[in-house]
């Protein structure tokens, strides 16, 4: 058994590497992601052009409007002389942000009343637009602050915030671990899909069939070297995170390489599903999509689960992608090992074993 | 050319494509799923952040405060610590993403009159997140803080209110954002991904031999092959954005005319970067690989359909230009959301033309070579 397993995969591995593209693109492929999660996924926006109509034009108006300029994070566009000019600039995409300052802006401050001052934000992008009236609301509180100093008056009750396991609140940091996810998610279920479709395609499968060789072997022989790269593509990028961007293991690697080799029975089975049900290659890679497109959407991986409703929740519970998540970044950020992560190892042992199972035994029947 | 022979190359493709009734309805399905799942289950409105708190206080004055957090939609109580050192604990879990300490003396302190300092962790693992959980807990508390302090104290410094109104998306949906984007994105992942796929079939089976000896010339082939994943496609754009009208109300202000003509212009790029895959990959997987990384993953992430294009280094700025989604996806929106005119759009209608002609003639060049 083990001499003819052996020989599955050597040819396996030929093809692979007599189609160089294919060997190439499984390399570039986590390293092209890598990068694009490194340093292209943020929503911090800097450099937000701003409209400002200043009637009040005081002392205190130019100052607060001086600091917006101050900081990166607001550029001037233009100062314009009445809040009618706002829509052209808003409508056109010129500005994101227009702020006015009514002229009795600094004599209702002098009085002790609450001075107001209008914003208003181009919703279009709601990330951005989100992030602009944060960035409003800090400067506009910075400035009160720093008056408050010089007077020499205390809030009451102050706040004094520490952020953990990440303390620059870098992306990189967040996303780069997961990168590791989606390569073994989106490259490895459609790789082993089309493989074994290709084969069947090109007839190929049933000249293996009337071979010796056992289903089984023939199945892990086509599965195996998947997993060998996919689990290469792991170490490639845990390497890369640590050298290049600076991302360390908080926790153990083994476990890492441990998750990895686990969640990967669920993507090869997933994949070997897939070719099972389907004739043609283009058939497997449209339904490989079909089912990987939603489950990274719900996997957690961008979008917070906390925040979807209660029913897709739920949902979220039949997505393995989600445990793996969870694991990856535990291990990479916070350091925790399976005295936290235990049923997340426990849900992806039993969901990648029965999907695994279930591929293999559906795959022999269409064999036999 | 023969619009016979065109004819004949596009009922052979109909005939493959309506042989295999999933993959077309994945094609025209999958996109209405992502646009209903954009719609109804993903958002980017952070809510409910599981809070911690330590009161050694345990006064009514700490349990306003606790409560002034809480009663919003923005936090949620998960667990009342009896120790900081459970802080710890119940962040590094998982269980809390925030936690809340607030010292022994903080009723005395404020009966007396002194200033004092409440204490808030947050897990920075997840930077998007803890950037917002900052931003509320920040201006809860100071929040707070102003409704007790009295009035003749803090005269000398009064608070500045400033009144925030959101244009051309009201209620800052996040479907709204997406709908453009979405047809976006659809276009190119169908385009780029099934023509070079039809393409490389043809050619890993070895029929595009029997074509390439048959009568029929490259140009006549490539319509062929093309213009059914062209009604394809618009048909899927016809989907999504009769989807998100009816079920998320996402308005057309601008001129649908003009929006459909940069559409279609857009469209040609895409179908000629799907071309030029077909000419590098000889077979469907590799081609599967190629556009996922050259077509799909940039469109989604690097053109602004969720990440600011503004928010990336400078120089990746400048690549993406060169990339025709980034162009039509500020186009899409500003036509649909902001009901910009091509006065506003002139400079990026330009640039898309310039970048489907470019790839367009690129494209049919190397296909011609390849046959």
């Amino acid at each position: 058994m083990r001499r003819r397993l052996r020989h599955v995969i050597r040819k396996e591995l030929l093809q692979i590497r007599r189609d160089r593209r294919i060997m190439a693109m499984l390399i570039v492929a986590p390293l092209f992601q890598l990068f694009i999660f490194g340093y292209a996924v943020s929503l911090d926006i800097k450099h937000v052009p701003l409209v400002v109509c200043d009637r009040d034009r005081s002392a205190e108006s130019r100052e607060l409007v001086e600091s917006f300029f101050r900081s990166e994070y607001f550029d001037l566009e233009r100062r314009v002389d009445w809040p009618a000019e706002f829509d052209e600039y808003l409508t056109s995409g010129r500005a994101l942000v227009a702020v006015y300052l009514p002229d009795d802006f600094s004599k209702r401050r002098a009085r002790g009343e609450t001075a107001e001052m209008q914003v208003i934000i181009d919703g279009t992008d709601m990330n951005s637009a989100g992030v602009a009236a944060g960035y409003v609301g800090a400067l506009v509180k910075h400035h009160v602050e720093r008056q408050m100093r010089a007077a020499r008056v205390r809030a009451p009750v102050s706040n004094q915030p520490r952020i953990w396991y990440n303390p620059d609140l870098n992306s990189v940091n967040y996303m780069v671990p997961a990168v590791i996810c989606t390569i073994l998610a989106t490259v490895m279920t459609a790789a082993t899909a089309l493989g074994l479709v290709r084969e069947r395609e090109a007839g190929t499968l049933e000249q293996l069939i009337v071979t010796p060789i056992r289903p089984i072997e023939l199945m892990l022989g086509k599965t195996l070297p998947f997993a060998g790269i996919g689990l290469l593509d792991v170490g490639l990028i845990v390497l890369l995170a640590r050298f290049w961007f600076g991302v360390e293991v908080a926790g153990s690697v083994p476990l890492l390489f441990l998750s990895a080799a686990l969640f990967l029975l669920t993507t090869l089975g997933l994949g070997m599903f897939i070719s099972t049900v389907s004739r043609t290659q283009q058939q497997a890679m449209l339904t490989a999509f079909f089912v990987i497109i939603p489950s990274v959407l719900l996997s957690g991986f961008v979008f917070p689960i906390a925040n979807m409703p209660q029913v897709v929740q739920w949902l979220t519970y039949f997505i393995p992608l989600r445990y793996f998540v969870t694991i990856v970044r535990g291990i990479f950020l916070q350091g925790v090992g399976t005295g936290v992560l235990w049923p997340q190892f426990l849900a992806l042992v039993v969901s990648g074993g029965a999907i695994f199972t279930l591929s293999a035994l559906r795959f022999q029947k269409r064999l036999g | 050319m023969s619009a016979r022979r065109v004819w004949a190359v596009m009922e052979k493709e109909i005939l493959y494509l309506l042989r295999d009734p999933r993959s077309l309805g994945v094609t025209l399905l999958l996109p209405v799923v992502l646009l209903i799942l954009f719609g109804y289950a993903i958002n980017f409105d952070v809510k409910n952040i599981r809070l911690a708190v330590y009161d050694p206080d345990r006064t009514p004055t700490s349990r306003d405060l606790v409560r002034a957090l809480t009663n919003t939609h923005y936090f949620r109580l998960v667990r009342m610590l009896e120790s900081t050192r459970e802080a710890d604990e119940v962040l590094a879990a998982g269980r809390a993403q925030a936690v809340l300490i607030i010292p022994a003396r903080f009723s005395a302190d404020l009966a007396a009159g002194r200033p004092t300092d409440v204490q808030t962790i947050i897990n920075g693992a997840d930077s998007l997140t803890a950037n917002v959980a900052l931003g509320y807990l920040e201006a809860m508390i100071q929040e707070w803080s102003r409704r007790r302090e009295p009035r003749a104290r803090g005269a000398s410094v009064t608070p500045i209110e400033p009144k925030v109104r959101i244009w051309f998306n009201e209620d800052l949906s996040s479907v709204k954002f997406i709908t453009p984007g979405l047809v976006v994105v659809i276009l190119m992942m169908l385009a780029a991904l099934l023509t070079s796929q039809t393409i490389v079939r043809e050619r890993e089976q070895g029929t595009m031999e029997g074509l390439v000896v048959s009568p029929i010339t490259a140009r006549e082939i490539m319509l062929g092959k093309l213009l059914p994943y062209v009604a394809i496609a618009l048909a899927d754009v016809a989907l999504v954005a009769l989807a998100g009208r009816l079920l998320f109300h996402v308005p057309l202000r601008g001129s649908p005319a003009l929006l459909l003509a940069l559409l279609l212009l857009y469209l040609l790029a895409a179908l000629g970067i799907g071309l030029l895959i077909s000419a590098v990959a000889r077979s469907q997987q590799v081609t599967y690989l190629i556009a996922l990384i050259a077509t799909l993953l940039p469109t989604i992430l690097l053109t602004g359909f969720i990440f600011p294009v503004s928010s990336m280094p400078r120089v990746l700025q400048a690549v993406v230009q060169l990339h025709p989604a980034t162009h039509f996806m500020v186009i899409a929106r500003a036509i649909s959301l902001r009901g910009a005119g091509l006065a506003d759009l002139w400079p990026r209608a330009l640039a898309l033309a310039g970048l489907s002609a470019a790839i367009l003639s690129l494209a049919t060049a190397k296909f011609r070579k390849t046959l």
